[in-house]
């Protein structure tokens, strides 16, 4: 219950800043017509490029632009985080009667829901008026699509939470995000869906963490992944999240060892 | 005082300037990463893509290293210590784009350098006197619109203090699409970017004289060289709204 109050109060925390959020979607909008543009460019040369039609490709470039600020895509760490184990207010943290990991999973998946209704809805609706896409007519798979979105965040989470623990060991978090940013950036998908990656790269691609958080449930939305494959997709992702969130506790818990508490 | 600090954390900086190449780089490797699918993209080949690439990149940076850091006034006026700033001897101006001087953000201006370093040796073009000239031209009246850009956002804020991120549509969006050759949008979103927001002329116009290109929406081949001429506008008119935007700042107040 109380987990779910933080989630809550995350939601409207970030549904306060109005004018960022509205600033966020016309950004989300602009890259979502340039990216577009670009794949219609491509897919005019390659009609079936990583088994994709024109408008399911245009349907991926939306969609991406819809999930960049759910899941995170570039963002690095849980910047609070980082700041409150860098500051050693994190101390005030581990006193509190709260998992660690959970308080945090909670605030994160209250601001990804925000942002899934304040700049997820938005640019796929300009995109489904401006290009012919390959939305789906059945409400089930708009189920599964939220589903498996909902699944990439919390893989997002875990990855973010062990960029943000890294912090009690080197302090200065911040180059480590940034690496693991740009991976994300590169193996989710977002820099060009990872089908179309050459070769054994694409293989390899879409076996990684970060597959979970575009790829996937981009691929459930624009009904690449039916039937078998839409459950190993949700494997897959439900995999790697608990995965990464029992290495996160692993961490967490070697971490608070080695905190110490100076009182004054 | 800025880059001496930074310096202080050697293996920060070097990170973070490595990121920052990186960063800027993986949009270099998507379009090379299209180009291992297709030979052109909007008629264009790899060279030319890399040539439009390196120039706006190149521009972007620079602007980005000069005033890059106007994007924390909305921070700056919501924490109240951008009054500080308007009490000191020293134009507010030059302060803030002063304020945390980043010289890790050297890694998209050598990063954009190279590519287009790259592009010249592999471009199929008879290299007048004229055509090498154009080059440096475009850095320059690029740096000085994206210049203009990242100011004429600043001065928004102090009206919205809370969308920084409105000026990386233009910005960082602006970067992506001049990346790629006008052919390959709609004619709407290029007359846009010519006729509006003027950023066509960062390296669009130019590059296509050098290139020996079709002009977009058939425009008369002088408009190539108007560069200069559109820069200095839009620098002006920045200024003019930064002007507006300090006299009608009130503080925060308590």
């Amino acid at each position: 219950m109380l987990y779910v109050a933080v989630a809550a109060g995350s939601f409207r925390r970030y549904a306060t800043y109005r004018a960022a959020t509205a600033a966020g979607l016309i950004t989300n909008t602009a890259f979502g017509f340039i990216i577009a543009y670009t794949y219609l460019a491509l897919w005019n040369q390659r009609p079936h490029l990583g088994g994709y039609g024109p408008a399911q490709a245009l349907t991926f470039a939306w969609t991406g632009q819809a999930l960049l600020s759910v899941v995170m895509i570039a963002t690095g760490g849980v910047d609070e985080l980082q700041d409150r184990i860098r500051s050693g207010d994190v101390a005030v943290d581990l006193y509190r009667p709260a998992d660690l990991q959970l308080w945090w999973l909670a605030a994160d998946l209250g601001r990804a829901g925000f942002q899934l209704v304040g700049r997820g809805l938005v640019p796929v609706a300009v995109g489904a008026l401006a290009f012919p896409l390959a939305l789906p007519d059945d409400p089930l798979t708009w189920g599964w699509f939220l589903l498996s979105a909902a699944l990439g965040a919390v893989v997002s989470f875990g990855l973010r939470y062990l960029v943000a623990l890294s912090a009690f060991w080197l302090l200065d978090s911040s180059g480590l995000a940034m690496v693991s940013g740009l991976s994300c950036m590169f193996f989710s998908g977002m820099v060009l869906p990872l089908r179309v990656f050459p070769g054994h790269l694409a293989d390899l691609a879409q076996l990684l963490p970060w597959a979970a958080l575009l790829q996937v449930p981009a691929d459930v939305l624009i009904g690449a992944r039916t039937g078998g494959a839409l459950l190993r997709g949700l494997a897959f992702q439900a995999a790697w999240a608990l995965a990464l969130l029992a290495l996160g506790r692993l961490v967490q818990s070697a971490a608070t060892r080695k905190v110490v508490v100076h009182g004054g | 005082m800025w880059v001496r600090s930074t310096l202080a954390y050697r293996t920060s900086f070097a990170l973070m300037t490595f990121g920052n190449f990186a960063a800027s780089g993986l949009d270099f490797v998507a379009i090379w990463l299209m180009f291992s699918r297709v030979h052109a993209l909007g008629g264009f080949a790899l060279p030319e893509v890399a040539f439009l690439y390196g120039t706006c990149s190149l521009a972007l940076g620079l602007a980005d290293l000069l005033v890059g850091s106007l994007d924390r006034l909305g921070a700056r006026i919501r924490d109240g210590t951008l009054d500080v700033l308007l009490l000191r001897p020293a134009p507010v101006y030059a302060q803030i784009a002063a304020d945390r001087f980043a010289l890790r953000r050297l890694g998209r201006t050598s990063q954009g350098l190279l590519v287009l370093l790259w592009s010249i040796g592999h471009l199929d073009v008879a290299w007048t006197a004229g055509r090498i000239l154009m080059v440096p031209l475009m850095a320059v009246c690029g740096t000085a619109i994206f210049g203009a850009v990242y100011t004429a956002g600043a001065a928004f804020q102090f009206w919205a203090q809370d969308a920084a991120e409105l000026q990386n549509s233009l910005t960082y969006g602006g970067n992506a699409l001049l990346q790629y050759p006008p052919t390959v949008f709609a004619r709407d979103l290029v007359r846009g970017v010519t006729f509006v927001i003027p950023l066509a002329f960062v390296n669009w116009l130019p590059a296509l004289w050098v290139l020996g290109r079709p002009y977009p929406l058939h425009l008369p081949g002088w408009t190539a060289f108007l560069g200069p001429a559109v820069a200095a506008l839009m620098v002006a008119g920045a200024a003019l709204a930064w002007r507006h935007g300090v006299r009608a700042y009130r503080s925060t107040g308590s």
